[in-house]
């Protein structure tokens, strides 16, 4: 890509560089730095100390786990949304691509309490899942839920727009070469699509791994039990133990690091998908 | 890249196998390596009492194994007293609740998680360690606060919970409240007051670890009203000569109480397991571990052992001035209560 | 949409596509969303009313909104200099600043929380000599504000990009050679063309910042009536037992929500048409 031609006079520009430059440091650099500052305050062994304690090792690996579910999920559901919404006309669409959007605009914490008022002990349904000895908010059960409604429409969002501009006409030609769906499907769209559907799980990740707001409200906060990486930060935080929140944090800080690189990366390829 | 594309639709298959590990995770969840325990309890507390159960369940863990050859996990579930009390309402398996009030209790008990009478079940109301409410200031108290009026004057920052959230919070507002009727005064100026104490306050957070964190670390307040036993840990945490502990003359004896959850344990078949637990708070071991951490015991000689010292203050009970919790709540802390009238008429 | 039915319908595996996402979609996100505002009409239209007109509740709503408005106005803002400089100029260190911008989005909200605070409490890196200046940030309404604006600041620069990057500089050109200064050509040709972008970019940060509540509860206070947040109140609410409050007020947000949703379509759409 050239860079294009400025045409503002250097000082205008030199001023401009420089109050972008500034306002990135202030927001962005300074915050990022004060957590690797703050993780380290106590040297690198206090770090390796509070990230392999048992009730970390616990909560990352709840966390993991919380992802590798809610990933997979929302990225099957993002390729049919993307095959049913992104390759076909039919009445109501907008307002089906509309209600996919609605986790992203609605509250954490709103996401959170959904799931404790259908399958709180109070209302019917966890009356009867009580009954039978079965946990789902309060627990790792609850947990996957939130997330998977946080993160519901990332894949969704990245692919929709992507099969609809690259229309079918490759598919209708394998259809009519004798393709079966799945054929058609595998051989056809998914290469097509593959850079954005990695991009939509990469931010489906990041988002799965940091969510706080909505796994706070379901979680229960039981430290080796129900607490992710991000309430296991607080718990620590609210003890006094700021150095060992901040190596909690500094772990979630590297998956954040590495999910923007990955995006940086897949964005560049992800161009060259659209038609 | 049919490749790719294979690979998508077996990771289904791994999906499966992910939920198959998801519920055999959450019935065998996170034991540390080793023999995998034969019961585990889970312990539903309020924010401050982190630090003396980290002690009390390893104690009791190990003298239970000795006496009963049975294995105990206990986990800990931490948050606001409320919070934890409507977790569990909503299902959250606690097989013991030791919350900041028994108000909190009380509305378990309402719902028939807890058996009525809950609080005659174990000495003492069911109060194995008591505290107090007292003041923690600045180096030198440069503002000269000593007793609770001295909260209500112009240009001092307070900092507490918030009483909506969190219990401590609440025992703050009844120890001022209960400390202008003891020095003489009447109901209307025990709430102006109170009033003007909540007009001073720079910070309300949800718990009372959150307002120690800010006044401490973030340096913000000139006065923070905190649990006993709370500002004892913070003066621990933060070294000397940051902070100091000034103990009013008059203050109220917060009671918070224990219970097991009998819905829960009956479920479980852990019963008799949570019963110990509870009954373990009473012994002299649990008791000086009580003490330890600056709880006030109910046996004396135990702060002695401990190597505890506790200052005299003259205390009252939420009993003998605001006719018990549930008075008190109503009256108070409710919404459309006096809490809620200081923060809309200003 | 010109036709009502289906189209095309050469290829297969619309059914089972559409089934599988309009039942994802009922069960994940429908159905719970069904549960609360069942649960928030159980009671009288009237107790609804008083729930979510207590002084209280409104004054969270009023800064809830107020602030992330201001904060999205000011992320717009911050944005279009930031897209701005990142597509326009070529200097060293371009494109690790642009892979910054995703920082926001991608950290933790917890993380971001407990950060923001610490820098900007009394006694943090920024706060300090911003306190001895008179301006304390954090646990004021000037706190939540800072971040909601790291919070939106993703969405504004990822909307404005390509909008900017697809400028025609022909245009520009002409609009010079036809005599108009560079600030005539700035205001005159280039800010219509970026308006409905910037609009969009400006309503998703109002969306996030309207609801958010990790980043912000640790910096905000929580004073009831001063630094308060919606969200917070609901949290707070329900810790009170008070769960009919706490659903009427998670209703007010959850249709706050949609009707930001429906207003962004018709922005993108707006964009779509070039802003005409």
């Amino acid at each position: 890509m050239s860079a294009p031609r400025p045409r503002e006079p250097l000082a205008v520009r030199l001023l401009l560089i420089g109050l972008a430059f500034a306002a990135i440091a202030l927001f962005l650099v300074i915050p990022l730095a004060a957590v690797f500052v703050e993780a380290f305050r106590h040297g690198a062994g206090a770090w390796l100390a509070a990230v392999s304690e048992p009730d970390a090792r616990h909560a990352l690996k709840l966390t993991l786990l919380v992802a590798a579910i809610a990933v997979p999920v929302n990225a099957a559901f993002g390729l049919a949304a993307g095959w049913a919404l992104g390759k076909f006309r039919f009445p109501g669409r907008n307002l089906v691509l509309t209600l996919i959007d609605l986790p992203f605009a609605v509250s954490p914490i709103v996401a959170g309490l959904v799931f404790v008022l259908a399958f709180g002990r109070s209302s019917l349904l966890g009356g009867w899942l009580a009954g039978h000895g079965i946990e789902v908010v309060f627990a790792v059960p609850g947990i996957v839920l939130a997330t998977v409604f946080v993160t519901f429409p990332f894949v969704a969002r990245e692919l929709v727009p992507l099969m609809q501009s690259q229309g079918t006409d490759e598919e209708e030609a394998a259809r009519v070469l004798g393709a079966g769906f799945f054929t058609t499907f595998l051989r056809v769209t998914l290469p097509n699509v593959k850079w954005a559907l990695l991009y939509g799980i990469v931010l489906c990740t990041a988002r799965a791994v940091g969510e706080f707001g909505a796994v706070s409200v379901v979680s229960g906060h039981i430290r080796g039990a129900t607490n992710t990486l991000p309430l296991h930060v607080e718990a620590l935080y609210n003890e006094y133990a700021f150095q060992g929140a901040f190596a909690a944090a500094s772990l979630l800080t590297l998956v954040a690091l590495a999910a923007m690189l990955a995006k940086a990366f897949l964005s560049r390829h992800a161009g060259e998908e659209a038609p | 890249m049919t490749l790719h594309g294979r690979r998508l639709f077996r990771s289904a298959g791994a999906f499966a196998a992910v939920v198959a590990l998801l519920f055999s995770l959450h019935s065998s969840s996170g034991h540390a390596a080793g023999v995998p325990p034969d019961v585990e309890i889970l312990n539903a507390s309020y924010d401050p009492t982190r630090e003396l159960y980290r002690d009390v369940n390893a104690a009791f863990t190990k003298g239970y194994r000795e006496r009963t050859g049975t294995s105990v996990t206990i986990r800990m579930s931490h948050g606001g007293s409320g919070k934890q009390a409507r977790a569990v309402l909503d299902g959250l398996q606690a097989d013991v609740v030791t919350l900041a009030l028994a108000y909190d209790i009380d509305v378990l008990a309402d719902r028939g998680l807890v058996k009525p009478g809950w609080q005659t079940r174990l000495p003492h109301n069911s109060t194995p360690y008591t505290s107090t409410i007292v003041f923690l200031v600045r180096p030198g108290n440069p503002k000269k606060i000593l007793d609770w009026t001295d909260l209500a004057r112009p240009g001092i920052s307070v900092v507490t919970p918030n009483p909506k959230t969190s219990g401590g919070a609440r025992w703050n507002y009844l120890a001022a409240w209960g400390a202008a009727l003891k020095a003489g005064k009447k109901e209307a100026e025990a709430r102006e007051l109170v009033a003007g104490l909540f007009r001073n306050v720079a910070v309300l957070d949800t718990g009372a670890r959150g307002s120690t964190t800010t006044f401490v670390q973030r340096g913000l307040g000139d006065v923070l009203l905190a649990w006993e036993n709370e500002a004892h840990l913070a003066l621990a945490e933060t070294g000397k000569g940051r902070v100091e502990i000034v103990v009013p003359k008059t203050s109220i004896l917060a009671e918070p109480p224990v219970s097991i959850v009998d819905a829960v344990v009956d479920r479980r078949g852990t019963r008799a397991v949570a019963e110990a637990y509870l009954r373990f708070l009473y012994s002299p071991e649990g008791q000086q571990l009580a003490a330890k951490h600056h709880y006030r015991p109910r046996v004396p000689e135990a702060a002695a052992k401990a190597g505890r010292a506790f200052p005299a203050v003259a205390t009252f009970t939420v009993d003998d001035l605001f006719g018990g919790w549930r008075a008190a709540q109503k009256k108070h802390f409710d919404d459309g209560g006096i809490f809620d009238s200081f923060f809309v008429n200003r | 949409m010109k036709t009502a039915r289906v189209t095309p319908s050469l290829l297969p595996g619309f059914g089972p596509a559409l089934g599988v996402t309009l039942l994802g979609l009922s069960l994940v996100v429908l159905a719970p969303l069904a549960v609360l505002l069942a649960t928030s009409l159980r009671g009288s239209p009237g107790a609804f009313l008083a729930a979510v007109t207590t002084p209280r509740v409104v004054a969270a709503l009023r800064l809830s909104f107020l602030l992330s408005l201001g904060a999205a106005a000011v992320s717009a803002l911050l944005g279009l200099l930031l897209g701005w400089v990142l597509v326009r100029y070529r200097f060293p260190g371009r494109r690790f600043l642009d892979a910054l911008i995703d920082l926001p989005f991608a950290l933790p909200t917890a993380v971001a929380g407990i950060t923001l605070t610490t820098l900007y409490a009394p006694n943090g890196w920024l706060g300090a000599p911003l306190a001895r200046l008179g301006i304390p940030v954090a646990f004021t309404p000037l706190g939540i504000g800072v971040a909601l604006v790291f919070l939106g600041l993703p969405f504004t620069v990822r909307t404005l990009q390509p909008v900017l990057a697809s400028l025609d500089a022909e245009v520009e050109d002409a609009a010079a050679s036809l005599g108009a200064s560079r600030l005539e050509t700035v205001r005159r040709v280039l800010l219509p063309e970026l308006l409905p972008s910037f609009l969009t970019g400006a309503t998703l940060a109002f969306a996030r910042g309207l609801g958010e509540y990790g980043s912000v509860v640790f910096i905000s206070g929580n004073m009831p009536m001063k630094t308060e947040i919606a969200p917070l109140l609901v949290m707070t609410k329900l810790e009170q037992y008070d769960m009919a409050g706490a659903t009427a007020l998670a209703t007010v947000l959850l249709v706050a929500s949609f009707l930001l949703l429906l207003l962004l379509n018709r922005l993108e759409a707006w964009a779509a048409g070039g802003g005409r």
